[in-house]
C-alpha cells in the first residue's frame, strides 16, 4: 500500500466518525460537502474532518481507496459508508442514526 | 460539456434491465441527477450499487462529470 493510502487508512481508523470534505465544517466549499456537515450536526455527532482541497494527494488517494469517484466521503468506524446523497437515504431512513449509536454506548 | 442522454446511455448499456432517468440539472453539462433501476442491485448493498453505477460511467465519473446526484432502485422499488 502507498504511503497515501496508509496514511488515509490511518485517518478514518483512528477517528470513529471521518469525513473528507472540500472545506471545513465550519467554511465548506462545495454544497454536498455542506450537507454532510448539516446531516452530522443535525445527529449532533461529534466527527474529524479532512479538507481535500489542501492535499491534492489525499484528493485523489481517497477516490481509490474507497473505489468511489466523489466528494465527500463518509467513514465509520474505518468503514466507508457513502457519499452525500447515501447519507441523506440514511439520514431520512433512520439508518444513519442507528450506525452512529455506538457513541453513546 | 459531457449530455445526460449520453450517461443514461453508458448506465442502460452496463447494466442489466436497467432503466436511467438522467438530467442535466443545471443545464451545464457538469452536474447531473440520475435515477437508476436493475435488477443488478437486488441484495446489493447501496454503497455496492452506487459503485456499480460508477463503474458504468468510468473516467467519465473522474473527468466530465463534476456531480451525479444518484438514487437507485430494484424493479420492486422504482417508483415509475
Amino acid at each position: 500500500m502507498s504511503d497515501t493510502q496508509n496514511q488515509i487508512k490511518e485517518m478514518v481508523e483512528t477517528s470513529p466518525v471521518f469525513l473528507f470534505m472540500k472545506g471545513t465544517p465550519d467554511f465548506p466549499q462545495c454544497g454536498f460537502s455542506n450537507q454532510a456537515v448539516s446531516i452530522l450536526n443535525h445527529l449532533n455527532v461529534p466527527f474529524q474532518s479532512f479538507n481535500v482541497l489542501d492535499n491534492m494527494d489525499i484528493r485523489s488517494g481517497i477516490k481509490e481507496y474507497a473505489q468511489w469517484p466523489t466528494i465527500p466521503q463518509l467513514y465509520i468506524k474505518g468503514t466507508f459508508v457513502g457519499g452525500s446523497d447515501l447519507m441523506m437515504e440514511m439520514y431520512q431512513s433512520g439508518e444513519l442514526d442507528k450506525l452512529l449509536q455506538f457513541e453513546e454506548s | 460539456m459531457f449530455a445526460a442522454e449520453r450517461i443514461k446511455e453508458l448506465i442502460e448499456q452496463d447494466l442489466p434491465d436497467c432503466t436511467a432517468r438522467v438530467s442535466d440539472d443545471a443545464n451545464d453539462g457538469e452536474h447531473f441527477s440520475a435515477e437508476v433501476v436493475s435488477s443488478a442491485f437486488e441484495g446489493v448493498m447501496r454503497v455496492q450499487q452506487h459503485r456499480m453505477v460508477y463503474q458504468a460511467l468510468g473516467q467519465h465519473m473522474y473527468k466530465d462529470i463534476h456531480a451525479l446526484a444518484l438514487r437507485t432502485f430494484t424493479p420492486d422499488q422504482w417508483p415509475y
